[in-house]
């Protein structure tokens, strides 16, 4: 059978380090076909390609058997390629009828062309009709869910005649019934010969949904079949690649005595009643789906969002934490998920971003000493083997891991007891990861209290010594490491562990 | 290897984005000088442009501090109405000695920049808005306050303030405060704590308050900052102008802005340094003398000046683009 897309030889790098290398990627109409594998394996840098976003350094595309060259998303649209983003973005003011012809509105005839709302709202009617979904085109965007906002996004690509329609973990943000209305979606989709490139992680859809599966590792393609050729296991060995032991490092730790005690923690309806301990030389992993509550938890802990009602006692003493500078005073440090949104001021160099938490430290009677300054820089430079041609080098200029090392330094150097990480590793590649993971074993030899908030199983279940599943906004279940299995955490995460009604 | 040569090339192109401005000072200074050494060259004349650059180039520190934070001051030109008004009020031949009026002006700069950052800080109300709103509000208050006319008759030591020299020198006071005022805003944006973090909060301010940095506070410092140089330019503007007058600086603020964004700074804060102000306010001082001296009409100006903002951001945009 004719394939609709090829991707062949795919390379690209960036900034001389290969993040594609040979990939090729083969997609029947009608068939969806599964993209996995690990954060940093490729998959959005292949995606983008696609899309236009990046230009491969080496390699064709071609749609229908004939070669094309895509410019730009725009392009790609035109070509009848249409992504769904995991982070959907539609203007949320704008009433659903207008996000779906947004960029394309439909224009009134006669001499001035003022844009045609009545037909905009008939024709995404018409179009939601035929695809049985329940939504108002008039409905402001901003009052439907993650869903229905999915859902609009799925109805705009077929508006756009998309012959191939890629959805980037269209199922990470939304409920089990939902999931099965998204499917259904999916199968209409393919019985009208579209072909669909879903990216996951999630074992159990793929298998559900898949007609064919292609796993990419560090860049290359590790593998490619039949979904019925294939099971769980297989497409584990091929994601991995090698023992998880190996990857991730676990250092034999004494845990000791409770450093820290959330008490029926409140945060809105974001963080309900949550309570735990935390020792120190622990590590301790949060898991749960995205938007169940995990990032909040430690916003509110650390004073970034503020808690409604519970406490939080550290060594034994109630605190109140209602800033992040009251956390810093008592000694934490948080790591947080977005390095380039909320870790890092990208305006500056290497050395103020290492020095910012620590500037008290580094200064007498507020001025700074800028000796002892760029001694810590160096000192965390060299120790956490940060890649930067100097301490005055822009941070902007450096590789996303060893951004991430940088944000590390930043908070190391502030000597903290207690270590929030959310999403350490996210989008940085594995020797970097392998770096952190070798640290947050240290931090723990060393007697510090670490929470390591994660989206990635293996990750999670690789560095911690117990952890906590999140479900929406409260702790739905506790895992010691002897019981900790992939199958109990999706359990517990998706509400099917039976602890929550 | 071809990754450092990448990085060495940024750093040399840096370097001529951070000079570049310097080089086109030196640049038109010199040329101004070749082409008109009787008048533009004669160090009284020089004198005189830095003279003129001073209270622009106050009321630009006071902004360089507000676009550092990735805000906007558009009330200073009505601040310096205000301030002016009102310590002239106090200003009159025996009534108060001269240092009362002096401190009036500076505290109505320190009430209306308060003003402006606590709508900032605590109001969450968009820097442009807000000094708008002063701004407006500000220049009916000094009208009221004078009721519409030049308040005149002041002390002869209050008019000193802004028009003496250095004893046995011909360097001007006025000088010597914009000179001091610069200096020690330069000391603070590049030695203290508190200037690194107007920078970290301009640079990215949700990271500035995870890292600890109580931001409103931040905030509100740097309007009050701002205030506090408007009402003193105010002042001065008094004394030099020996009235208080309610329509005084109108304008200002823009000339003050485009001081700070020739010189370089980010408009959309967390990057520029300090001299680049001050050669930003020397620009277009000697842009003025050196066009005046050509006789180039003042229309034409105008439109030179225009160009020479567009040119300096054109320039900034460029750096920044490069390095993302």
């Amino acid at each position: 059978m004719e394939y609709i897309l090829e991707m062949n030889d795919i390379c690209k790098s960036f900034s001389g380090v290969k993040v594609l290398d040979n990939v090729s990627l083969r997609i029947k109409a009608g068939e969806v076909h599964a993209l996995m594998g690990e954060n940093g394996a490729g998959k959005s840098t292949l995606m983008k390609i696609l899309m236009g976003i990046y230009k491969a350094d080496s390699g064709s595309i071609s749609i229908n058997g004939e070669p094309v060259t895509v410019s730009g998303p725009k392009d790609a649209i035109a070509k009848g390629i249409s992504m769904i983003h995991q982070e959907l973005n539609p203007v949320l003011d704008m009433e659903v009828s207008e996000n779906i012809f947004i960029g394309r509105e439909l224009k009134t005839s006669g001499p001035i062309k003022l844009v045609d709302r009545a037909s905009m709202r008939k024709e995404a009617e018409a179009l939601f009709q035929s695809m049985d979904i329940g939504i108002n085109p008039r409905t402001i965007t901003r009052y439907l869910s993650v869903a229905e906002m999915q859902l609009v996004e799925i109805v705009k690509a077929i508006s756009l005649n998309s012959r191939i329609v890629i959805m980037d973990e269209p199922t990470s943000a939304i409920t089990e019934k939902e999931v099965q209305v998204l499917f259904q979606q999916i199968k209409k989709l393919k019985e009208q010969g579209v072909a669909i490139i879903y990216i996951s992680h999630k074992m159990d859809e793929i298998f559900k949904i898949s007609d064919s599966i292609t796993v990419l590792r560090d860049g290359t393609l590790a593998g490619t079949g039949r979904s019925t050729d294939l099971d769980p296991d297989k497409l584990i060995t091929m994601m991995v690649g090698r023992e998880i032991k190996e990857v991730y490092p676990k250092e034999e730790t004494v845990i000791k005595d409770v450093v820290l005690e959330v008490k029926n923690l409140n945060s809105g309806k974001r963080v309900r009643d949550v309570s735990f301990r935390l020792r120190s030389g622990e590590v301790l992993g949060i898991a749960g789906l995205v938007g169940s509550g995990r990032s909040e938890l430690a916003e509110t802990i650390f004073g970034i969002r503020p808690s409604t009602s519970g406490s939080i006692l550290i060594h034994g003493k109630e605190v109140s934490i209602r800033h992040p500078k009251e956390a810093i005073a008592r000694k934490m440090a948080m790591i947080t998920e977005d390095r380039k949104q909320t870790g890092l001021n990208l305006k500056t160099t290497v050395e103020q971003n290492i020095s910012l938490v620590s500037l008290g430290k580094l200064s007498k009677k507020g001025i700074i000493d800028k000796k002892k300054e760029a001694e810590a820089a160096e000192n965390y430079m060299k120790s956490l083997k940060i890649k930067t041609f100097s301490r005055k080098t822009p941070v902007v200029s450096l590789s996303g891991g060893n951004q991430q090392k940088v944000v590390l330094a930043k908070w190391l150097l502030s000597e903290p007891e207690i270590i929030i990480f959310d999403e350490p590793t996210r989008g940085i590649d594995v020797g970097a990861k392998r770096d952190i993971y070798l640290l947050i074993g240290e931090l723990a030899k060393q007697g510090k209290a670490v929470i390591v908030i994660s989206s990635e199983m293996p990750e999670v279940m690789g560095i911690s010594d117990r952890i906590l599943v999140m479900c929406e906004g409260s702790v739905a279940g506790e895992l010691k490491r002897e019981a900790f299995t992939q199958e109990a955490i999706m359990n517990y995460a998706s509400a099917r562990g039976g602890k929550r009604a | 290897m071809s990754e450092r040569l990448g990085i060495e090339r940024t750093r040399w192109k840096d370097n001529v984005r951070e000079f570049g401005i310097l080089i086109a000072f030196v640049a038109i200074v010199a040329v101004l000088m070749i082409i008109s050494p009787d008048a533009f060259a004669q160090p009284k004349n020089l004198i005189g442009i830095v003279k003129q650059a001073s209270i622009n180039g106050i009321l630009a520190c006071g902004m360089m501090f507000v676009i550092l934070s990735d805000g906007i001051d558009l009330s200073v030109g009505s601040t310096v109405a205000l301030a002016g008004v009102m310590a002239a009020h106090f200003a009159h031949p025996d009534t108060y000695p001269v240092l009362i009026p002096i401190l009036i002006g500076i505290l109505v700069g320190l009430g209306v920049g308060l003003l402006n950052g606590i709508g900032v800080a605590f109001g969450g109300i968009p820097p442009f808005i807000i000094t708008l709103a002063t701004m407006t509000a500000v220049r009916g208050v000094a009208l009221i306050a004078s009721g519409g006319s030049p308040v005149y008759d002041l002390s002869d030591t209050f008019n000193g303030i802004a028009s003496g020299f250095i004893p046995g020198t011909i360097i001007p006071i006025l000088a010597v405060y914009f000179l001091i005022i610069i200096l020690v805003s330069g000391f603070i944006l590049t030695k203290t704590v508190f200037g690194r973090r107007i920078y970290t909060i301009g640079g990215n301010e949700v990271a500035a308050k995870v890292s600890g940095i109580n931001v409103k506070r931040m905030r509100l410092s740097v309007y009050a900052i701002s205030g506090v140089l408007a009402g003193f330019a105010g002042v001065l503007l008094a004394s030099r102008t020996i009235s208080g007058s309610p329509t005084a600086g109108q304008g200002y603020e823009l000339d003050a802005i485009a001081a700070v964004i020739i010189g370089g700074v980010s408009m959309s804060g967390g990057a520029g340094k300090w001299y680049g102000t001050l050669i930003g306010a020397l620009l277009l001082a000697v842009l003025a003398n050196g066009l005046d001296i050509l006789n180039v009409s003042s229309n034409y100006q105008m439109v030179i000046k225009g160009a020479i903002i567009a040119i300096a951001v054109l320039v900034d945009i460029r750096g920044k683009s490069r390095n993302e």
